[in-house]
């Protein structure tokens, strides 16, 4: 494995730094994610952990270090971030769904208008895709009819109608109501097994324990501690993670 | 259904809430002392108004003006010889209402119904002469075989034929109005310093609006822009003309233009004259609105989008807009009426439009006296097609509420 890192490893984040006018919200956080690995990083409000994935596909500009995302560095070179935006899919904490299109005008919008397929491939695709998130009877509704747990199945399914190499989750269950968390938990477990990579920003330890590979524990913008579930639940190391643990186990 | 949880949350039905006249006017009328005062002083103001306005109207109005007066406050003088083909005008007008409304019955539906009826109730006009009646029960056909047509178009193609249908009619109007030559065969000539009556009303508010919405749209993206210089450019320009009220960019257009301009230059039309200054004017309006409508749009919807690998003029296109524009349609609607109804003061300018022809008509000494009756009527016309702009947006605005979060 050691040979071939670098092919394996599709992120790579070296020393990035981010400012927020003159407050520093990430200090030099490194992290390389090697394909098909669950990575789910978890830390107190304000630890800059959903800066930092927001980082991987530029929706925040870092100003120092590198982030290779499969390969391409990102740079201002608008090529590249569109190229990496394209490769990696993003599910935010309040859905962003479109409001004005319907369920499957939501999921095929992208794959039309950024990969040129035909309307009807991107349709198939789309049902296929609600089907896999179980909610196929849903596909002329508009977004504001459906409820929380399903319009964020419908924002999953609407990234990986991209078909992305990396998923990149930011507090996906944070403004769901309790009893809708688990479906869309249920369907990241099923994506997390067909072997996607994905970078998890959540405060599900439930989630973090099943189906990480490795967990990250960030606070203050720094990367504190990283490991194996089972490493990080038994046995941390660090006074802060133990901190935050016993705060919200 | 026996079990004793059942019955408990078994829900009770809504309260009804029975209703008598009596109790209704009790209620809603008289429910207080001082409400009591205020219903029955309201109601002897209105009987008095109602009963003057109505003996007005049925006894010392002398309403023969209109009839006497009717083809020059309709189309100014625009020669008679010619008058056909504003009825060609209405026939492709009528066509291409029916073929839009056939391709968007989805979204848009009964909206254009109004146009529709529009035709029949002034067949009852009881002045109006049977060729009118003929014409008018034409446009009628003609626009219900441009909705049998648009049937036959495939869904995929419906938006680009929209866009098509309303450019190219708004071509061949323009072409069939003003005709080609001063001594073709076909179609001669007539210079727009004829047009007037409703007809150059009409005209005015249609092209200002057509025009002004687009350029307003990107002034408003233009304020937004992250390019300084777009952005600069941008807000000088809208807040120089708000600045300014419209009657002095008229002004300007139709008195300081031509001193500007280097001598020979040929004159430039002076209807086209005013349609600039009004395009101009409401597209620094439109500008505001839908700047409004952008900012209502979530800064999420910009990052999904991004996230999903849209460019920047897919994401304006395909996301932002389409959100913004909706929100800001009661907005756009009333700023189209106010449009409308300002472009009576090009009458100040010496255009005949709708109050400029009013102006002749009283100016004449055989219709002395005769204000009331011709402003009466004046406003009847405004409220009338007012009234279709504002009914429209709210049609337009239910079938879109569908998607409202």
């Amino acid at each position: 494995m050691s040979e071939n890192t670098a092919v394996d490893e599709i992120i790579i984040c070296q020393d990035v730094c981010k400012w927020f006018g003159e407050f520093q919200a990430l200090k030099d956080v490194s992290l390389r994610v090697k394909a098909q690995e669950v990575v789910v990083i978890i830390g107190p409000s304000g630890s800059g952990k959903s800066t930092f994935i927001r980082c991987i596909n530029r929706l925040e500009e870092h100003q120092a270090g590198t982030i290779v995302v499969d390969g391409i560095p990102l740079t201002r070179d608008v090529r590249h971030i569109e190229q990496i935006r394209s490769e990696t899919g993003m599910v935010f904490q309040q859905f962003n769904l479109f409001p004005h299109l319907t369920v499957m005008e939501n999921i095929t919008l992208a794959p039309i208008h950024v990969r040129k397929l035909k309307k009807t491939e991107a349709q198939e695709i789309a049902m296929s895709l609600l089907n896999r998130v179980g909610i196929p009877e849903q596909a002329d509704k508009y977004p504001g009819q459906l409820s929380g747990g399903q319009q964020q199945r419908v924002a999953i399914a609407r990234s990986l109608a991209m078909q992305p190499k990396i998923m990149l989750f930011d507090e996906p269950t944070s403004a769901l109501d309790p009893e809708m968390i688990k479906e869309v938990l249920d369907v990241m477990q099923e994506l997390a097994e067909t072997g996607m990579t994905m970078l998890v920003v959540t405060h599900e330890m439930g989630f973090a324990r099943e189906v990480a590979d490795r967990v990250v524990f960030m606070d203050s913008g720094e990367v504190v501690e990283v490991g194996t579930p089972e490493h990080f639940f038994t046995n941390a190391q660090q006074e802060r993670t133990k901190t935050f643990l016993s705060q919200i186990l | 259904m026996t079990t004793a949880a059942t019955s408990a949350t078994r829900s009770l039905p809504p309260p009804s809430e029975r209703y008598t006249i009596l109790g209704w006017l009790r209620k809603n009328l008289f429910s207080s002392l001082f409400n009591t005062v205020l219903t029955v002083v309201a109601v002897a103001f209105i009987v008095f108004i109602l009963q003057s306005l109505l003996r007005w109207a049925f006894t010392s109005a002398e309403w023969g003006v209109i009839p006497a007066n009717f083809n020059l406050i309709m189309r100014g003088r625009y020669p008679a010889a010619e008058a056909w083909r504003l009825w060609l005008v209405l026939y492709l007008l009528g066509g291409a209402v029916g073929m839009i409304w056939s391709l968007t019955t989805r979204q848009i539906g009964t909206a254009l119904l109004v146009v529709f009826v529009l035709p029949f109730a002034l067949m009852l006009v009881p002045f109006f002469s049977w060729a009118i009646r003929l014409n008018l029960l034409l446009v009628e056909v003609i626009g219900i075989g441009g909705y049998a047509l648009g049937r036959y178009l495939p869904i995929e193609r419906r938006g680009r034929a929209i866009a098509y249908l309303l450019i190219g009619y708004l071509i061949l109007m323009l072409v069939v109005l003003r005709g080609f030559g001063e001594d073709a065969n076909t179609l001669p000539a007539v210079p727009t310093t004829l047009w007037g009556g409703l007809l150059l009303s009409l005209l005015l508010a249609f092209f200002g609006i057509a025009l002004s919405f687009p350029l307003g749209v990107l002034l408003a993206l233009g304020r937004q822009s992250q390019l300084p210089a777009i952005r600069i450019a941008s807000v000088i320009y809208i807040e120089f003309i708000r600045g300014v009220p419209l009657i002095s960019l008229l002004f300007m257009g139709q008195v300081m233009l031509q001193l500007f301009l280097p001598d020979g230059f040929p004159t430039i039309d002076r209807v086209l004259r005013a349609l600039v200054a009004i395009t101009l004017f409401s597209a620094a309006y439109t500008a505001e609105n839908v700047r409004g409508g952008l900012q209502s749009v979530s800064r999420g919807q910009h990052e999904a989008a991004q996230a999903l690998g849209l460019s920047g003029y897919q994401t304006t296109m395909l996301i932002i807009l389409p959100q913004a524009l909706r929100a800001v349609i009661p907005v756009l609607v009333g700023q189209f009426i106010g449009l409308f109804k300002d472009t009576s003061l090009v009458a100040l300018v010496g255009l005949f439009d709708l109050l400029g022809i009013a102006r002749t008509v009283l100016a004449n000494p055989d219709w002395l006296g005769t204000q009331q009756e011709i402003y009466v009527m004046v406003a009847g016309l405004y409220w009338i097609f007012s009234y279709m702009m504002s009914y429209a947006s709210r049609r337009i605005e239910e079938q879109l509420g569908v998607g409202k979060r």
